[in-house]
């Protein structure tokens, strides 16, 4: 059974795994989505759809030993990092080989291992934990980074603003990445918000901060690059903000009904599926007939994958009781 | 043996736990080069330096979260929150995210930190700076919940709490900081383990923190033959010493710096009733503050409190009656 230490080293070596491993999440966003429709999986869930450039590209960029903290629409980066789209898709439908062992559900997914750490289910949440992941890091003269990743939405509450603060008085090694998908969750960021360019409020912190164009995995990465260095090397941290857009609703209970006509078609334009295949073809690493077969391989695997999650067990009625406090008090 | 304050004893247990572990670190709200607005980490930024001990923002939710991420990178972070009302802001660091992570993470990130904080009444501060809220993280699991009551307990409990592997909250009740007491820097105590302070034949009283002083008061003033256990520890509480208490005294009240309405002392007395009702001679009953803010002036706050008097009526009016004490706000007419 391959890991996910072994999926991330596979990442980080071939471009052509960026490419595979956004089909990888795309599929399973597509089967996730038709399970909860046909009231397969209980409670809610958060796709990415639009998004899996940037959680290649970071996953691409980031050592195994870096951790990050990411957010309840986190399947992509989960995927990405490593974890398997059995451990995570086990996850969503409370099954006891998920990552979480079936407790934690969509919105809570984790993997010690390629250093994602509990995603959160509070906008914000992750943030100042991630901070903290960097102090630890600091203090033990460490050369690891923390990320945190959280979308346009978090801009707007305490956490954001108290955890960028704190980071670049301490200059911790972290590296902030606003996920700016346009919405938050029902809500158009126009709406909600008083300026387009979200990365500009780390200027208030004196921090570092630039904009990328997150539906190109190569820009991406190279903006990535560049706060990671800086992170390591004792520079402090940095703000990129990648713009991005949902193609999907907030929950799967939203339509996304809200949205200007023409809009989603307009970035959907700019799929970063899209933009990847065509940088790649362009580059020779792949040809139109190799996406097409590969495309072809992504679909039929995850197909496989639901069929033998679904027969996998649940968990045992004593597991709820486990793993409340680490002593045995 | 050596005598100290109580604030003092948290300098010491800190001092020595940083000595004891160079994966301590400590930080706060002028903690480090003003050594604390209570004086409870004096000489430690001389100390341990600059990198261990620091100065943070007033962000209590980016240093209660920062924290938790450090402990779940292997450091044993202990936190100051000024005063526990503080917490409000940074609730959620602590209880949705700090006691969730060993669970979401199927045990592979446990948070070893302490988050320390002043509590309780009785100095004027007012009512956003007077409360105890221990109730507000009782009822969250994975969390452990320490109150010291004397030196002793506050040395020896803290050291515990660093020690622990889990997120403990320790509450540090304001209104003993200048207190002396003997303290034994070799004594361990465990937490979840209460300690029963005097013994005696005709009821049990639970306390926790400064009640402990104010049940003790109490017990003498009525002269009766009483049991006093000191909690210490609200979260795991210690189960057994108090159920083996009652089964001997057949009588139990706890006494509460807290609000009658959702009490942790509820959830002692629905345990001891469920568990062993035959045992009991009268019903089991609470002593607390009534539902209400804590009122800033002098004369109200002081009867807000239990006091030694309050307490030494209603225990002395449940041997002789096996009655049912009413609160001193029913008794007299004040309030329903």
């Amino acid at each position: 059974m391959t890991t996910s230490l072994q999926r991330r080293k596979e990442l980080i070596a071939s471009e052509l795994v960026w490419y595979e491993r956004m089909l990888e999440i795309r599929e399973f966003e597509k089967q996730t989505n038709a399970l909860f429709a046909a009231g397969s999986i209980r409670g809610t869930t958060h796709l990415c759809n639009g998004q899996e450039a940037l959680a290649v590209g970071l996953a691409s960029v980031l050592n195994p030993d870096d951790v990050v903290s990411a957010t309840y629409r986190g399947h992509g980066i989960a995927l990405a990092l490593g974890l398997t789209s059995h451990s995570v898709l086990a996850e969503i439908m409370g099954k006891a080989t998920g990552c979480a062992g079936g407790l934690g559900g969509s919105m809570h997914l984790c993997d010690r291992s390629v250093g994602l750490l509990p995603t959160s289910a509070i906008i914000g949440g992750g943030m100042p934990i991630a901070a903290g992941a960097a102090l630890a890091f600091q203090v033990q003269k460490k050369s690891s980074v923390a990320v945190a990743v959280f979308g346009d939405g978090a801009t707007n509450i305490g956490a954001f603003h108290e955890s960028l603060n704190l980071a670049a008085v301490w200059k911790l090694p972290v590296v902030f990445v606003c996920d700016n998908n346009v919405y938050g969750e029902y809500s158009r960021i126009n709406v909600t918000t008083p300026i387009e360019d979200l990365h500009l409020r780390a200027n208030s912190y004196a921090m570092p901060n630039l904009k990328v164009d997150g539906m190109d995995i190569y820009l991406v990465r190279e903006a990535l690059q560049g706060a990671i260095d800086r992170a390591r090397s004792g520079g402090g941290p940095t703000l990129i903000e990648a713009k991005t857009y949902r193609f999907a609703g907030h929950s799967r209970a939203d339509q996304a009904l809200y949205r200007p006509d023409g809009e989603l078609e307009m970035w959907q334009k700019r799929d970063p599926i899209k933009v990847t295949e065509e940088l790649l073809i362009k580059k020779g690493v792949l040809t139109a007939a190799k996406a097409k077969e590969l495309q072809e391989i992504a679909d039929k695997t995850m197909v496989d994958i639901v069929a033998k999650t679904q027969n996998d067990s649940e968990p045992e009625i004593g597991d709820m009781f486990k793993n409340i406090w680490t002593s045995k008090n | 043996m050596s005598a100290m304050r109580f604030r003092q004893a948290i300098v010491a247990a800190l001092t020595d736990e940083m000595n004891a572990d160079s994966s301590v670190i400590f930080f706060g709200e002028d903690v480090a080069a003003a050594e604390g607005p209570f004086k409870t980490s004096e000489g430690l930024l001389t100390t341990f330096g600059p990198e261990r001990v620091r100065d943070t923002p007033i962000s209590e939710m980016a240093f209660t979260g920062a924290a938790v991420g450090a402990a779940m990178m292997g450091m044993k972070p202990v936190i100051e929150i000024m005063f526990i009302e503080f917490l409000g802001v940074a609730l959620d660091q602590l209880v949705t995210e700090a006691a969730k992570m060993l669970y979401l993470s199927k045990g592979q990130y446990s948070v070893p930190m302490v988050l320390r904080a002043s509590s309780g009444a009785g100095l004027g501060f007012g009512s956003q700076h007077s409360q105890t809220l221990e109730n507000w993280v009782a009822a969250t699991p994975g969390l452990k919940v320490i109150t010291p009551s004397d030196p002793q307990s506050a040395y020896s409990l803290l050291r515990a709490a660093i020690q622990d592997p889990d997120p403990v909250v320790f509450l540090e009740p304001r209104i003993l900081y200048a207190e002396r007491g003997e303290v034994d820097t070799n004594l361990k105590m465990e937490i979840g383990k209460a300690r029963v302070l005097e013994t005696g034949t005709d009821i049990t009283i639970v306390a926790l923190g400064n009640m402990v002083n104010v049940a003790r008061a109490g017990i003498k003033k009525a002269g009766v033959s009483a049991d006093l256990v000191d909690l210490g520890t609200i979260v795991p509480w210690d189960r057994a010493c108090v159920l083996a208490s009652v089964a001997k005294t057949g009588r139990l009240v706890v006494v509460e710096e807290s609000p009658l309405s959702g009490g942790w002392g509820s959830e002692i007395i629905a345990t001891v009733v469920a568990n062993q009702f035959k045992s009991l001679k009268s019903a089991p009953f609470r002593i607390t503050t009534p539902d209400v803010p804590v009122p800033f002036n002098g004369g109200l706050e002081a009867r807000f409190l239990p006091t030694a008097d309050e307490v030494s009526r209603q225990i002395q009016e449940a041997i002789k009656n096996n009655s049912t004490p009413k609160p001193w706000w029913i008794n007299e007419g004040v309030s329903k």
